[in-house]
């Protein structure tokens, strides 16, 4: 069910400053909010959200129950070379959910 | 907390609006976006920040999945929604001869997976249906609002209208006394808009996730102290034709977003 | 990267988490004044921060508590000798302190994040960014949380 959306520009020149745009469906349940039989909802949350360009980390997020649902993350990083970035978001029991998206580095 | 406060607020209103207010002239009608925040906006916008098209690429891959006996797409008969589906969100509701009554769009794809697909029919509300509704209604996103002329609907568009115009629940309040005879005025901290449903189904930033117009609907009755009718009541059909009259012409901005 | 990330791993945020989930029994947990500036003790083990070179982004007036649209932007060559390390943020009175850590290097080309966060008030965001230089930076703004009317 849950899909990321992503936005990787599909080419770019060497050495360019991309924007990466991150999107993923999951409902950030704080562990605050009490159910109608006035129980704790167990806290449900995307944790970490780490990107690697062609298997070298450029980029890394800790997530709080303080990040809004569905989370957005935008961040940027230096078109080096061509081949791929891979996005994985993990919760807290360990699941993750990965997508790639390729880059074409032009001269 | 601040639910307790609301109650006062809304009974301030009451006390200014008056019992009847004429319809927004054409040229001074607004979509809620003209009402929200300029980041609001934006997030609308731009497709990979707009959290609505996580359940418009959630119903594009619903929409191509078999199901049902029939072991059957939607795909299978419509081809890509993209291309086939364009306008319909903006005809909606429509008339429905073999049943003899008119039905919203979310009605009519359940209608199909029963009938066709041989499904069970998906809950109203339920994720499933809102992404596949989603993905139906922005195939027609940039598309001008033109209801389904049909004349058997006229007297469900008038119901419609007559309980825009009835006063319900314990404040005692219409729909047209906020949303014809308010609307740009502040409750509490939010502007209030002019209630055209141009965006459905819509991102909430408020559910923190995409609903349906009833559920709106189910809000703001809930708002006025009243009790929402069900999901799928022929009322809330009816009310939902007669909206999307007075938006007759207005551009369909499925994913909205919405506070 | 990781190796040269801040001291608040993701394996403290549970643990602070995990400890916060007890006290949230208590009707209307909240950060304070002195839980963040705990936390941000925490991740900045006692370095002198500056204020400046950092910019936090956030609508003066926002539509809905419950998604905020927040930018961080830090002044840096973003050089392998000269870059920003991370960059933190945190808030003064929603459950817990902690929003996000976010690690970047000198391959992020520029210091640009953007995410949403909920506000559960109308509060002060904190957000600041550990340089390569070992110096920390500062920005803080306060963000009016209004009263919605359409509460489902």
């Amino acid at each position: 069910m849950t899909r990321p959306l992503v936005h990787v520009p599909a080419t770019a020149r060497k050495g360019a400053v991309i924007t990466i745009k991150t999107l993923i469906a999951h409902p950030m349940e704080t562990g605050y909010r009490p159910d109608e039989n006035g129980r704790l909802i167990p806290r449900d949350i995307i944790g970490e959200l780490v990107c690697r360009y062609n298997g070298k980390e450029v980029f890394r997020a800790e997530l709080a129950p303080a990040i809004a649902a569905n989370p957005y993350v935008a961040f940027t990083t230096v078109a080096t070379e061509t081949g791929t970035l891979e996005f994985r978001w993990t919760d807290l029991t360990g699941k993750h959910w990965t997508h790639t998206a390729p880059i074409t580095v032009v001269a | 907390m601040t639910y307790a406060r609301l109650p006062a607020l809304l009974l301030a209103l009451l006390a200014v609006a008056p019992a009847h207010a004429d319809p927004i002239p054409p040229g001074e009608r607004l979509s809620g976006a003209a009402f929200m925040s300029r980041e609001t906006r934006t997030m609308q916008e731009d497709d990979f920040a707009n959290p609505g098209m996580l359940w418009v690429r959630e119903g594009e891959a619903l929409w191509a999945e078999k199901a049902g006996a029939a072991a059957r797409a939607c795909a299978d008969c419509h081809g890509a929604a993209e291309a086939t589906m364009k306008g319909v969100a903006a005809r909606y509701p429509a008339w429905e001869s073999r049943d003899g009554r008119p039905v919203d769009l979310l009605g009519r794809i359940n209608l199909c997976r029963v009938r066709h697909q041989e499904a069970a029919p998906l809950a109203w509300e339920s994720r499933a249906l809102l992404a596949l509704g989603t993905h139906v209604a922005a195939a027609s996103r940039g598309e001008a609002i033109a209801p389904d002329p049909d004349p058997r609907l006229a007297p469900h568009r008038a119901e419609g209208r007559a309980l825009y115009e009835t006063r319900i629940g314990q404040l005692d309040l219409a729909c047209t006394q906020c949303h014809d005879a308010q609307w740009g005025r502040r409750l509490a901290g939010n502007p209030i808009p002019q209630a055209h449903p141009t965006g459905y189904p819509l991102y909430r930033l408020e559910w923190q996730a995409v609903g349906s117009r009833q559920r709106r609907l189910r809000n703001c009755m809930t708002g006025v102290r009243a009790e929402p009718f069900a999901y799928g009541d022929p009322a809330f059909i009816a009310i939902e034709l007669y909206l999307m009259e007075r938006a007759a012409g207005m551009t369909i901005e499925t994913p909205a977003v919405r506070p | 990267m990781r190796r040269h990330g801040p001291p608040l791993s993701r394996r403290a945020l549970l643990a602070g988490g995990t400890g916060l989930v007890a006290v949230a029994l208590v009707p209307a947990v909240r950060a304070s004044d002195e839980t963040m500036d705990a936390a941000i003790r925490a991740f900045t083990q006692g370095g002198a921060l500056r204020d400046g070179r950092v910019v936090l982004d956030v609508p003066p007036l926002v539509d809905n508590g419950n998604s905020v649209n927040l930018s961080v932007t830090v002044e840096s060559p973003m050089t392998a000798a000269d870059h920003v390390r991370s960059i933190a943020v945190f808030n003064q009175k929603n459950p817990q302190p902690q929003v996000a850590v976010f690690h970047l290097g000198p391959r992020a080309g520029r210091a640009e994040v953007t995410t949403r966060v909920r506000l559960a008030d109308s509060q002060r965001l904190v957000a600041i960014a550990p340089m390569s230089d070992g110096s920390l930076w500062r920005a803080s703004t306060d963000v009016l949380v209004t009263l919605a009317a359409c509460l489902e």
